[in-house]
């Protein structure tokens, strides 16, 4: 109980902090923070249409979130999420619309099983394999994996075989028959989001209670003991950004089947990159990525109503997440700042330090 | 005499331990004074106090009879109190000179290097303390290393030098230079506070001891009363064997054959030049030699973590060249490396996630890869209480534990294992006389049950009298191999430096 107030600590003071600055900050342009952050609340979670939006964002940043938080615990650093995400879904969609003939349910699994293996494959074959035999760092690999996947996407809808004819530069659709389907009528809530809750039982399930997690997390930890156990470091480096990248996949095929239903111009939803704060933020704990996911989503949602109701501009949603991620990254500063107050009124309490001997 | 530092009554809690409790002691003018301890009986609390790291719960510091309050180091440093701590605080990318004048420059906004090295060419002429002020410190050997921190000391014109631990990383050879350097100091007036769980070093430095035990001083006696019996049973508080007891070597079939072994290290250098030995059931076979001479990569090559260039390695009649660490772990072969941090555990994991580190793979900690958690917390439960770690909680992470436990969590892990084959590269650095007694005692446990051990130790006494065959290694080659209970320290002395054997001494070789 004790290490799991610990482990929460951090984040949420980070969150507090942030909102506190970001109340500030409202404060100082002339807005009443009260009445922001009510408008952002009642904007994320107001209805159930509104929560059921902010739950469908927060389903793809669950997945992603995941995804990086496993390969931080392997000790890797998957920056190009955004990317393994797109060609996913540019591969569903692929699958989506040419293998018409299948039953539904079949052809949801076909199409989620394609995402996820076309993800793994993106994270894990180059940047994978060249982390593992020639040390060439994931996180310039998989930002320039990131780049060629979204770049390729945007060739297949704009002048490539994907293109469906007419003025939109976006895909065929797939069928209604491969939707998923919704759990709040009206809304984007499907059952996305429970795919990703099983993601991250099973990815707890994966971490903490079987061998391959065991030997991601030694790596990731030790390398040097990690070979000492015995552990193949170079196999597990590869698997554990082909894993972040497969919860990649899953989160673009489950946004495909969900909400997008084609692959679209503008797709540019920056899921990706929002996932590497989440799993920040939840400290890679991977029910923490579930409250990371939603109170992220949360801002984005709320950040709308907000710059409705308030006239304050949603960016503000912005610097909190600046503002959290600095808190989040800086948690050293907590201790640090009570460690110079308490030198501090030391210091002033008792002067006898003057009156010790001077140096010779 | 007149006493330059006092410390009296001196308590200092922490959250569940007395770290400091009623810490009394006095050091003169111009004396070697040496704080004797096991690990966690409060030396480094006390030292951490002295220095202005820690602010004390109660009691006195006293200075030249006044007492003083610190801060911080630096007003520790400002009073005249200097401290080397095990660790190093060096810059390695700056010159010696830099380092030792860094906070405290010559010159105004301009930088007088010229000024800082002839300022410390003068310093190291005084003390005795030679040491290019010009080279960068990252090409110093770790013995020059620790000659910059003292100086770094005596340039903030330290009146009392405090000396953590400074032999722990040093090799014999380094630490009997310290020694003259301490005595030069001594003769200039300048008071060394020692601090060391090494009885021997003790004895050969200190004018008197101090022995510390739980946070409480037991005993200060002049050095010259002092048997080395009477200074470990004061450190541990009962009485210990100081050197085990040795029963003669029953050798059975052969374990491990080494068979001119070539092996590189990581950078591909040779470091491993045909090496041949063989160790038999029941027996131990040690070797000696200067650090850096092979014996790492030889080792290592042994369990499979670096790869073979040359030569053959059976173990149990099997040939296992080509295996991998995994396999040869499963076949039998137990290892406790050299650096217990780096190497034997995760820092990060629980005790009983290390204690399944090699053996997470086999039944019952796992099957068809679920682990199971409960016969590994068992598992743990019953190795930190047959080795005694403290604190006995398995769910406390390893990098909490003192350095012995956290080398008793290793050797338990190793030894519970059951393996024919035990490697142990120097499996009691850094630890207390207690902690070697039990290290030793399970060593030769083990090969009173016919277990094969090799070990490797830079500590000569420890390979004297727990080897029952001698191998010496010198530049990558096994120069000879004596009898244990024949061999003494002068003829290992030679043979590592490369003198060969026939040269070295008529005593046999096998």
């Amino acid at each position: 109980m004790k290490h799991i107030m610990r482990a929460l600590a951090t984040p949420v003071i980070a969150s507090l902090l942030a909102i506190i600055i970001g109340g500030i900050i409202a404060a100082a342009i002339g807005y009443n923070p009260l009445q922001v952050y009510g408008a952002l609340i009642s904007g994320a979670f107001g209805n159930a249409a509104n929560i059921g939006y902010t739950l469908a964002i927060a389903t793809p940043l669950i997945l992603i979130g995941l995804g990086i938080a496993i390969s931080f615990r392997a000790g890797l650093f998957n920056i190009g999420a955004e990317g393994q995400y797109w060609v996913s879904v540019m591969a569903a969609t692929w699958v989506g619309y040419h293998f018409t003939g299948l039953p539904g349910w079949l052809h949801v699994i076909l199409c989620l099983v394609v995402a996820m293996l076309v993800g793994g494959l993106w994270a894990g074959i180059i940047p994978g394999l060249a982390k593992a035999y020639r040390g060439a760092h994931e996180v310039i690999t998989t930002m320039m994996m990131s780049y060629t996947g979204i770049l390729l996407c945007k060739y297949m809808i704009e002048d490539g075989p994907m293109r469906k004819p007419g003025y939109i530069p976006e895909s065929y659709p797939i069928p209604q028959n491969t939707w998923l389907p919704t759990l709040i009528p009206q809304s984007q809530l499907t059952i996305g989001i429970v795919i990703a809750i099983v993601a991250v039982v099973v990815v707890w399930f994966v971490l903490f209670h079987t061998t391959l997690g065991f030997q991601l997390r030694v790596v990731g930890s030790n390398p040097r003991a990690a070979r000492y156990a015995g552990i193949r470091v170079p196999l597990y480096t590869v698997l554990a950004l082909g894993i972040s990248g497969v919860l990649s996949g899953l989160a673009g095929g489950v946004q495909l089947l969900a909400i997008d239903h084609r692959l679209a111009e503008g797709f540019n939803t920056g899921y990706g990159f929002t996932g590497i704060v989440v799993a920040l933020l939840a400290r890679n704990n991977p029910f923490g990525v579930i409250v990371a996911a939603v109170f992220f989503a949360a801002l984005s949602t709320g950040g709308q109503n907000m710059q409705q109701v308030t006239n304050i501009p949603a960016s503000l949603t912005d610097v909190l997440t600046g503002l959290i991620i600095f808190f989040v990254a800086a948690e050293r500063i907590v201790p640090q700042v009570i460690q110079w107050y308490k030198r501090w009124t030391s210091r002033a309490s008792t002067s006898i330090s003057e009156e010790g001997p001077k140096p010779a | 005499m007149t006493s330059f530092l006092e410390v009296v009554d001196l308590v200092k809690h922490f959250p569940g331990v007395k770290a400091n409790d009623g810490v009394n002691l006095t050091l003169h003018k111009g004396e070697v004074h040496s704080i004797l301890g096991e690990n966690g009986a409060g030396k480094s609390t006390l030292m951490k106090l002295i220095y202005g790291l820690y602010q004390p719960d109660s009691g006195e510091i006293r200075l030249e009879g006044k007492p003083v309050k610190f801060h911080s180091p630096r007003d520790a440093i400002r009073a005249g109190i200097g401290m080397v701590h095990q660790h190093f605080m060096l810059i390695p990318a700056l010159t010696v000179a830099d380092n030792i004048v860094l906070g405290d420059e010559p010159g105004g906004i301009t930088y007088k290097r010229a000024e800082a090295e002839k300022k410390v060419r003068e310093l190291s002429e005084k003390y005795r303390l030679e040491v290019d002020p010009s080279a960068k410190v990252e090409q110093l050997s770790v013995g020059l290393q620790q000659r910059v921190e003292i100086l770094k000391a005596l340039y903030r014109k330290a009146k009392v030098l405090i000396l953590d631990e400074p032999t722990a990383v040093l090799t014999p050879q380094e630490t009997e230079e310290l020694f003259s350097v301490v005595r030069h100091l001594k003769s200039q007036g300048i008071p060394v506070l020692f601090i060391s769980h090494k009885l021997d070093e003790v004895r050969a430095i200190a004018d008197r001891v101090t022995v510390m035990r739980a946070g409480k001083t037991v005993e200060t006696l002049p050095i010259g009363d002092a048997t080395p019996q009477q200074l470990a049973n004061l450190m541990v508080g009962r009485e210990v064997v100081l050197r085990v007891e040795k029963t003669k070597a029953n050798p059975g079939e052969v374990i491990l054959d080494v068979q001119q072994l070539r092996v590189n290290d990581t950078a591909r250098r040779e470091k491993v030049r045909n090496v041949s030995f063989q160790i038999r059931a029941g027996e131990i076979f040690g070797i000696a030699g200067i650090d850096g001479n092979g014996q790492t990569e030889l080792v290592d090559a042994i369990a499979g973590l670096l790869p073979i260039v040359g030569g053959r390695l059976r173990f149990l009649g099997r040939d296992i060249t080509r295996l991998s660490t995994a396999e040869r772990t499963k076949a039998g072969i137990a290892y406790v490396p050299q650096d217990r941090q780096l190497d034997g555990l995760v820092l990060d994991f629980t005790l009983t996630e290390n204690a399944i580190l090699r053996d997470f793979k086999r039944k019952p900690f796992s099957k068809g890869g679920i682990l199971f958690h409960k016969p590994a917390k068992t598992y743990a439960e019953r190795l930190i209480n047959l080795f005694d770690v403290r604190p006995r909680d398995v769910n406390r992470h390893a990098g909490d534990l003192s350095g012995g436990n956290q080398q008793k969590v290793i050797l338990a892990r190793e030894v519970s294992r059951e393996p024919h084959l035990l490697i142990a590269v120097q499996p009691t650095r850094g630890l207390d006389v207690g902690a070697i007694e039990g290290i030793h005692k399970q060593l030769l446990r083990l090969r009173d049950e016919g277990k094969a051990i090799l070990l490797v130790s830079l500590e000569l006494d420890e390979i004297l009298s727990l080897s029952d065959r001698i191998g010496v290694i010198h530049s990558g080659e096994m120069v000879g191999i004596v009898p244990g209970e024949s061999a003494t320290r002068e003829q290992l002395g030679l043979l590592m430096t490369g003198v060969t054997n026939g040269e070295a001494t008529e005593v046999t070789t096998r």
